[in-house]
């Protein structure tokens, strides 16, 4: 398939939002338990909820340079019935309303407890909203994934990998950049988010490796046989209807050569996984406030590489009609 | 429940294009219209396109042969491009089967070209909306249309009558036994899909000669010429038989 950036800005801006939602949501949670200290509501979970929907919104811009018709777009909420695409559309606005009333309730300070659960435990509004919003955030992952997861004919993506991996893979981004957050505002955080940003990461290799070594073993399901019913053997096209090229050859087709590609498959194993976490340590061995950032951004500029090696992975069944020109 | 649909026979397409070009002439100018091209008298000329005419070599020179294969939509009974469309403007007609796209709801998100293993939708990159064929629609229930006329223009066009169209539900239709009795098939049938559209197959007709038809078995000493003529007071084969 052809990599369109407007697509890759989109699922992996998506991804570091939803992440650093998740993070701090979880930062929020420990806290409520008492595992870790508190945080301040204004400086720590408002400017954090607001760099996340900063992400999903940046995300939701990149969207509308996919379409022919952004004007339009509201349409796209009629088919959630049967289209991903539709499910994803709805649930994005929500997940960004969500957020943003988390950050507002909490840049509000409304965080008198509403009650008490079991006595020890005090529930107060963000944390339901929070709650909610989590919810949301899971389903606009598995929407997201499930575009590309439930198109049956591209094989490479068909697979309950692609939603794991978005998952983990948007959740490990956010974790660092939530990390690289802390580090930044100078609250005691950044230890706990590293560590999990390194397990999701480190959750994230394997299953983006299994989906590695899955297409690797792929057989097509269609030959140039079953594509146009000649059973021989030896079959070669001659021409494909037009000399200049077509949609056709525009959208399924990266045109990349295989350096390249092992390339980009190699520079993304060390971006996004091995480097960041040695950063981390490193921050961690020497303090640092800027090496969770650098982290952060390898790893971010790694899942770039990612997602556009993820699309042109994927083999079109359609491209058996457009193998030769002249 | 009625399903209109196109059967391609590859014995006799020709690879002409002459439905490629009468597609594109009825449909730029009709309802479907325009359909627009890019750099279409300059180099790398691109446009869209309902209807392509393929061309495959089978087989290792010497033996060899040319299969000129027109690919357009097949109008699938199970349309996977349909269901993922997040507006609707994809959709499949209860009555007649034909699959359309409704070009003032589609917002162009190409996500129903991923979902076709065909490869049969294009973008039209100027107006940005999905395009295809539409079994033109806007023909065959045209009453001013002489009742013969009432066909997508591809199957008027084609000289050799190679584009066959009808109901493929109705099982006394011509396409119906054609694709019966002349070995009609699906493309990719591996999907699922259910085409709507057929092919029929390359057939041969061969003549089927045994070596003793040629050798002359009653002749061994291979001498040709004229038999000598019976003498006339010989027995015939009649005189001693009673068969
Ligand atoms: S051929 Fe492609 S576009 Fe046409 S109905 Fe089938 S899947 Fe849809
Ligand atoms: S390109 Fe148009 S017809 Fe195709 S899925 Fe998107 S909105 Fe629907």
């Amino acid at each position: 398939m052809h990599p369109a950036l407007s697509v890759i800005l989109l699922t992996t801006l998506l991804g570091v939002g939803q992440g650093l939602f998740l993070a701090l949501y979880t930062g929020q949670l420990y806290s409520v338990a008492r595992l870790l200290e508190h945080q301040d509501s204004q400086t720590f979970y408002a400017v954090g909820s607001a760099l996340a929907l900063a992400f999903l919104a940046a995300g939701l811009i990149a969207s509308f340079f996919h379409l022919g018709h952004p004007e339009r777009a509201w349409r796209s909420i009629a088919c959630w019935r049967t289209s991903w695409l539709s499910r994803e559309v709805i649930v994005l606005p929500l997940v960004m309303l969500l957020v943003f009333l988390y950050g507002l309730f909490h840049y509000l300070e409304w965080t008198t407890p509403l009650f008490t659960v079991a006595g020890t435990l005090p529930v107060d509004a963000t944390l339901i909203i929070g709650a909610l919003a989590t919810l949301a955030t899971f389903a606009l992952f598995i929407c997201t994934a499930m575009i590309y997861a439930s198109i049956r004919f591209l094989q490479e993506w068909h697979s309950a990998l692609t939603v794991i991996n978005f998952t983990l893979l948007g959740g490990a981004s956010g974790f660092m950049l939530a990390a690289a957050f802390s580090a930044f505002i100078g609250v005691h955080l950044v230890g706990f988010y590293a560590t999990w940003a390194v397990i999701l990461t480190l959750a994230a290799l394997l299953t983006r490796g299994a989906s590695l070594l899955r297409n690797h073993r792929l057989r097509p399901r269609s030959t140039l046989q079953s594509a146009i019913g000649v059973r021989h053997t030896t079959i070669r096209q001659i021409a494909q209807g037009a000399m200049g090229g077509s949609f056709n050859t525009r959208e399924f087709f990266h045109h990349q050569p295989g350096r390249v590609i092992r390339m980009a498959r190699a520079g993304f194993l060390v971006l996004v996984f091995p480097l960041p976490i040695l950063l981390l340590g490193a921050a961690w061995g020497l303090s640092s406030e800027v090496l969770p950032l650098l982290a952060f951004l390898t790893q971010y500029l790694g899942l770039l590489i990612e997602r556009w090696y993820f699309f042109v992975e994927a083999r079109h069944p359609q491209n058996l009609y457009y193998q030769s020109i002249a | 429940m009625t399903q209109l649909a196109l059967v391609i026979d590859l014995n006799v397409c020709v690879g002409c294009h002459a439905c490629v070009t009468i597609c594109k002439a009825w449909n730029t100018s009709g309802w479907a219209g325009p359909m627009t091209d890019q750099r279409p008298y300059d180099r790398d000329p691109t446009g869209t396109f309902f209807n392509r005419v393929q061309t495959f070599e089978v087989g290792t020179y010497p033996n060899t042969e040319t299969v000129h294969f027109p690919k357009s939509c097949l109008h699938c009974e199970e349309p996977p491009c349909v269901p993922v469309c997040p507006t609707g403007a994809s959709y499949k007609r209860e009555e007649d089967g034909i699959v359309l796209v409704d070009y003032d709801k589609c917002i162009g998100c190409k996500y129903c070209s991923w979902a076709c293993p065909y490869g049969a939708r294009e973008i039209d990159e100027k107006q940005r909306v999905m395009k295809k064929c539409t079994l033109c629609v806007d023909r065959i229930y045209d009453q001013s249309l002489p009742e013969a006329e009432r066909k997508p223009a591809c199957v008027l066009a084609c000289p050799t009558s190679a584009r066959l169209f009808g109901d493929v539900h109705d099982p006394d239709s011509h396409v119906s036994v054609m694709i019966r009795e002349e070995g009609g098939y699906p493309l990719m049938p591996e999907w699922g899909t259910k085409p709507a559209n057929h092919y029929l197959p390359r057939r041969k007709t061969r003549l089927r000669i045994h070596e003793d038809e040629l050798l002359r078995a009653d002749n061994p000493l291979k001498k040709e010429g004229q038999l000598p003529a019976p003498s006339g007071d010989e027995q015939t084969l009649d005189d001693i038989t009673s068969w």
